[in-house]
């Protein structure tokens, strides 16, 4: 169509310009996307986390772990389906550098919990069958090619020794949003190998997972809970899954908000970046587009011309942006290794980034357009004498 | 309507200029009519008002005061909008600078003011070939402004201003950038469009060569009309 062909025809008329205009668009688009994606990352495992169920532990510090007998107890309380616990064993493959979470679980109740790691049964039954068995997620087994049967020697640091474990079983996902960059291995083995050392670090658990019948009854179970061991030696804490993970979260909190500013901060430069080529761009025109006024197009024709052409513009770059979001996203997860276990451009970052585009597409226009729609015709047509 | 009153008709036509505190009055008390099929010559001294008062009869301006009636219209009673679909139905601009857009191709430039309009496609192009057949350009339908010459621009310039089949043209220096032998023949078509086609031409002019194509003088100083 003519007008199509028009506004195509401005923005390439000053190649250089608008090349460099849709790079620093494609840039800062996809900068966005990639600092939301590592937000999101961070976030990740509290998004995941299930609102039915618990996490107990002891209410000084998580360092300080809770007796085992305190299973048989919470599972007392009314309202809980289940309960399993978890021991961090803080291990070290070959070097510091290569950080992945192991947890010494109960495997049976454990598993049970946690629908969303899902395992092949022959794998199940071979890891719950050997007591030095373990199992990793598909994500860990491929970046240090791990197949099943393999052993896995670990270096303990809260456990001193070397410990080896046979892979048993790889698990998966049941969806993106899920971790499968982690280890489990039995508690018992764990637990056992440690009374034999450290008789009076035996049977304790560092928390206890609790699977709540109703997810609506969270604050009441937690509070029965907390109260059962009230007064006791090791009084516990107990807060629903996603307000344990982002405890953790809450220790990078500030980071993250400057990452996010930062992320935002970005877009306003481009806006300006922008907003200057177009007042430019339009400044250059005044004769043009008073010369179409008074040919008959009316002044909003005109502006949205320049509107055309600006969002035309932040488009282009912002759609490059866009799709380059996904393998940058995808190196730097490479290069991060297993330190951010999920992570993905989500859709509502995609949906950001076109909102940001257009955001700057139009705000850039705004001041041009509505200059060459006011600006009296022989004013304008003064502009080229 | 009837055939022996003016196409334009101008009185007590008033523009003045409010700097500050200073007003300067740039056309006073201006009365002047233009006959259908008439070919009119503005002259007078740079500053005297020759492009102002062009402008207001081309309804890319409003009076201070007084009226403009244009085929029986008060133009200066016209909303912007409403003046925007006036000029577009009845006025074609030739300007000193052919004002041409760089990014369109002769046809491209042509055919711009007939896309205000209902033609289809097919009425456009015809319309546009013969408008540039008529100023002789048909080899060049294809090329920029940047490749052509400054007569062959007033040219496509002069074939965009026709095309719309205008009831009046107006044409401020059309020959103010142009040699003497172009000038010549942007004149020479003028004059075709109001002895062949019967168009109304209003003209600002330096140019005495210009001058004497027209059928009409009227000379302006100092915003007072003297013929
Ligand atoms: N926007 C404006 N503000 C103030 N004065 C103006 C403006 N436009 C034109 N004038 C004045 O009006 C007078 C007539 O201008 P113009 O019609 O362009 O003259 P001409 O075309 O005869 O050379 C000049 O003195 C000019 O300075
Ligand atoms: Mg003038």
């Amino acid at each position: 169509m003519f007008v199509t062909l028009l506004v195509l025809r401005n923005i390439f008329r000053h190649k250089l310009r608008a090349f460099l205009t849709a790079l620093g668009i494609v840039v800062a688009i996809a900068s966005f996307g990639l600092l939301r994606t590592v937000v999101d990352a961070w976030y990740a495992g509290a998004n995941a986390s299930s609102s039915a169920r618990l996490v107990t532990r002891s209410s000084v510090s998580l360092v300080f772990a809770l007796p085992l007998t305190y299973a048989q107890k919470i599972r007392q309380v009314s309202g809980v389906a289940g309960v399993s616990w978890a021991n961090w064993f803080g291990g070290v493959y070959v070097t510091e550098r290569n950080f992945f979470p192991q947890f010494a679980v109960d495997a049976p109740t454990y598993l049970a919990m946690y629908p969303e790691f899902t395992l092949p049964d022959a794998e199940r039954k071979a890891f719950y069958t050997d007591r030095q068995g373990a199992i990793v997620g598909r994500k860990l087994a491929d970046q240090y090619g791990w197949k099943v049967g393999d052993t896995i020697p670990l270096r303990g640091t809260i456990y001193p020794g070397t410990w080896n474990f046979n892979l048993r079983g790889i698990y998966q996902g049941a969806d993106k949003t899920v971790d499968e960059s982690t280890m489990f291995f039995h508690f018992d083995f764990l637990n056992e190998s440690v009374k034999k050392v450290y008789p009076r670090r035996g049977d304790q658990a560092g928390v206890f997972i609790v699977q709540l019948r109703d997810p609506g009854q969270a604050a009441v179970v937690s509070e029965a809970i907390d109260a059962t061991f009230a007064n006791s030696l090791a009084e516990t804490l107990t807060e629903t899954e996603k307000a344990f993970q982002l405890s953790f979260v809450a220790m990078t909190e500030a980071i993250l908000l400057a990452i996010q500013a930062v992320s935002f901060v970005v877009i306003v430069i481009i806006m300006a970046v922008m907003a200057n080529t177009m007042a430019m761009t339009a400044r250059e025109r005044y004769a043009e587009y008073a010369t179409m006024k008074a040919l008959g197009f009316p002044d909003t024709y005109v502006a949205g011309l320049i509107v055309a052409e600006s969002l035309g513009l932040a488009l282009a770059g912002g759609l490059v942006g866009i799709a380059l979001t996904f393998p940058l996203a995808q190196a730097f997860a490479d290069a991060m290794g297993t330190l951010f276990p999920i992570f993905f451009v989500s859709d509502e970052t995609v949906l950001l980034q076109v909102a940001a585009t257009l955001v700057v597409g139009l705000v850039a226009a705004a001041i041009p357009a509505w200059r060459a729609a006011r600006v009296r015709i022989v004013d304008g047509l003064r502009a080229v004498a | 309507m009837s055939g022996d009153e003016p196409l334009v008709a101008i009185r007590r036509l008033s523009k003045v200029y409010v700097r500050g505190d200073q007003v300067i009055p740039v056309l006073v008390d201006i009365n002047l009519d233009v006959a259908r099929g008439d070919y009119v010559a503005l002259m007078g001294p740079s500053g005297s008002g020759k492009s102002t008062l062009l402008n207001l009869v081309a309804g890319i301006d409003k009076p201070t005061s007084g009226e403009i009636r244009v085929a029986g219209v008060d133009i200066a009673r016209l909303s912007d909008a409403d003046l925007a679909a006036w000029r577009a139905a009845h006025v074609g601009f030739v300007f000193q600078f052919y004002n041409l857009m760089p990014v369109l191709d002769a046809f491209a430039n042509v055919e711009l003011p007939l896309l205000l309009t209902s033609l289809s496609r097919r009425e456009r192009r015809e319309r546009v070939e013969t408008a540039l057949a008529l100023v002789g350009l048909t080899d060049r339908i294809e090329h920029y402004p940047n490749e052509l010459s400054g007569g062959q621009q007033q040219r496509v310039a002069i074939a965009r201003a026709l095309v719309t089949d205008p009831t009046l043209i107006v044409a401020d220096e059309p020959t103010g950038d142009l040699d003497r032998t172009t000038g010549g023949e942007v004149l020479g078509l003028l004059d075709r469009l109001n002895r062949e086609l019967g168009k109304t031409i209003l003209m600002v002019t330096h140019d005495p060569k210009a001058a004497e194509k027209a059928h009409r003088l009227i000379h302006l100083e100092k915003g007072v009309l003297a013929d």
